[in-house]
């Protein structure tokens, strides 16, 4: 019997929190004692940057995605920030599931990569057993009932699941409140306003690759330029009926200077110990 | 039990007790200190404050947060040392039954990914460690894993964590990374004696202005040879 069918038939009481702790795929996660683990969680995690909580979880910010007539355009940033402090500009906000499907990484850094790595676990199970590869709609659909069994435990998630199956391109938004969307085009995270002020002005479905890749490296420049919890370098993916591509790493701060070409470097200091070159 | 279930980690669940009546429950102390690791072509430098202290009060002169997992990774941690001492002893243990069952030791990458799946098993009551894990990856390059406490992990040329990451991490950027800087290569990596003197560099200076950071200076050296360690001074006021 498929597992997720039998997780359906045998879990009595999906509801109770204690119940979530065992779950009965096999993961077992430690709770909090007490009456609300939940609300435990919630008061010394901060996931999102809105409070003092002790616990600062790493998290991301500006991911976008369309589908475009020559398949998928993948774009995000690279900045993690906890409370107010930077702590990475080098993240990969995007997950290789595999080498035909792709995620995105907003909000928990570790719940993104920890959901989207039993993902990538469960997707070859399903080759395995059906002897041919999972649909995107199928990948993403797992992925949201990974999540929405623990709803309420503070779970933060917002990613999207991007790939080639038959019927094509394939694209879904999924996050760790439940929802699953099919689009032609997201963007998530705090600098996904900025994102989208770009990409709703300039995106056409009949665009080629090059243009495509303009509008996301632009989307995403103008996202760090006005979000703080942007930055970083642009990590750039294009999904087609072979798989995915990746694209060379570009600095927004050299962007920058491509992007408004009447401002120059003027206050740049030599490195103190490489000077020479 | 099917392939699947066979393939789960298992996580253990901590028994259900009565909440105390009088007060809230705190289960997290901040014991302060830092820890930093850098990591080079053919080696690794992590070196660590042995400072424990609660608020204003110091604990203890000598508590190392640098610990050797096996006979080549070292774990350095941050944060609160009663649950860093937990996470070091799961993995301890965790690592042995992997000598034990594949007659081979954990690789650095290996244990790097379990260090993030046991932190993960605890996202709903957190390990409150902000962990450094370093080592040699298979190619005998040095491989540094910085993690959140609920096991975010990523692969870096160098990080601080810890009551003076604030202070020590720009530094590092700066002297390690070459950030921001015209003319310089970003991908260089320094060489042994460059990124000791760094990394004492970095302790003394974060001694002088945090509180919580003092007393004595473990560090460690992984190469091919192995694991050399050596116990510096720090001020110790």
């Amino acid at each position: 019997m498929n597992r997720f069918v039998e997780q359906l038939v045998n879990d009595n009481n999906p509801a109770n929190l204690e119940e979530v702790g065992y779950a009965s795929n096999g993961m077992h996660f430690e709770l909090a004692s007490g009456n609300n683990p939940a609300a435990f969680t919630e008061q010394f995690t901060d996931v999102k940057s809105e409070k003092d909580a002790r616990i600062k979880i790493a998290h991301g910010t500006t991911t976008l995605a369309f589908k475009f007539k020559e398949g998928v355009i993948v774009a995000t940033d690279s900045r993690a920030t906890m409370g107010n402090v930077i702590s990475s500009q080098s993240v990969k906000k995007v997950i290789e599931i595999n080498p035909y499907l792709l995620g995105t990484m907003a909000g928990g850094a570790a719940d993104c990569s920890f959901w989207e790595r039993v993902l990538g676990m469960e997707c070859r199970l399903y080759e395995l057993r059906n002897k041919k590869r999972i649909s995107v709609a199928a990948a993403s659909k797992l992925l949201s009932n990974l999540v929405y069994r623990y709803k309420g435990m503070g779970l933060s998630m917002g990613t999207m699941v991007a790939g080639w199956d038959g019927k094509g391109p394939g694209l879904y938004y999924v996050d760790s409140d439940g929802e699953r969307l099919c689009n032609d085009l997201f963007s998530v995270g705090s600098g996904s306003t900025f994102a989208y002020g770009v990409l709703d002005s300039h995106y056409r479905y009949d665009m080629s690759v090059d243009e495509a890749k303009d509008l996301a490296r632009r989307a995403i420049y103008h996202a760090t330029h006005r979000d703080a919890f942007s930055g970083g370098v642009v990590r750039m993916y294009w999904v087609n009926q072979n798989g995915w591509v990746a694209y060379p790493l570009e600095d927004v701060g050299q962007l920058y200077y491509e992007y408004h070409p009447e401002i120059q470097l003027t206050n740049a200091v030599d490195s103190p110990l490489n000077a020479t070159a | 039990m099917n392939f699947a279930e066979m393939h789960q980690p298992e996580f253990a669940q901590a028994p259900a007790t009565e909440r105390h009546s009088h007060g809230r429950w705190e289960p997290y102390v901040d014991n302060g200190g830092t820890s930093l690791a850098i990591a080079g072509s053919d080696y690794v430098v992590v070196a660590s404050d042995a400072r424990q202290s609660n608020g204003y009060i110091i604990n203890s002169r000598y508590s190392p947060k640098a610990f050797q997992l096996t006979n080549n990774v070292i774990l350095a941690t941050s944060g609160y040392a009663a649950d860093a001492k937990r996470l070091v002893e799961v993995l301890e243990q965790n690592s042995q039954m992997y000598f034990h069952k594949h007659e081979k030791p954990m690789s650095t990458t290996a244990t790097a990914q379990m260090l993030s799946n046991t932190l993960y098993g605890r996202r709903f009551f957190p390990y409150y460690v902000f962990p450094i894990l370093a080592g040699l990856d298979t190619e005998g390059r040095g491989a540094v894993f910085a993690y959140d406490p609920v096991g975010n992990m990523e692969r870096v040329v160098y990080r601080a964590f810890g009551s003076a990451a604030a202070l020590v991490q720009p530094f590092l950027d700066s002297a390690v990374g070459f950030k921001n800087q015209r003319n310089a290569d970003a991908t260089r990596l320094l060489d042994r004696e460059q990124a000791l003197k760094i990394a004492i560099d970095a302790f003394t200076g974060a001694a002088e202005r945090d509180i919580h950071t003092g007393d004595w200076l473990d560090i460690y050296i992984v190469d091919g040879n192995g694991v050399q360690h050596q116990k510096r001074e720090l001020k110790h006021d």
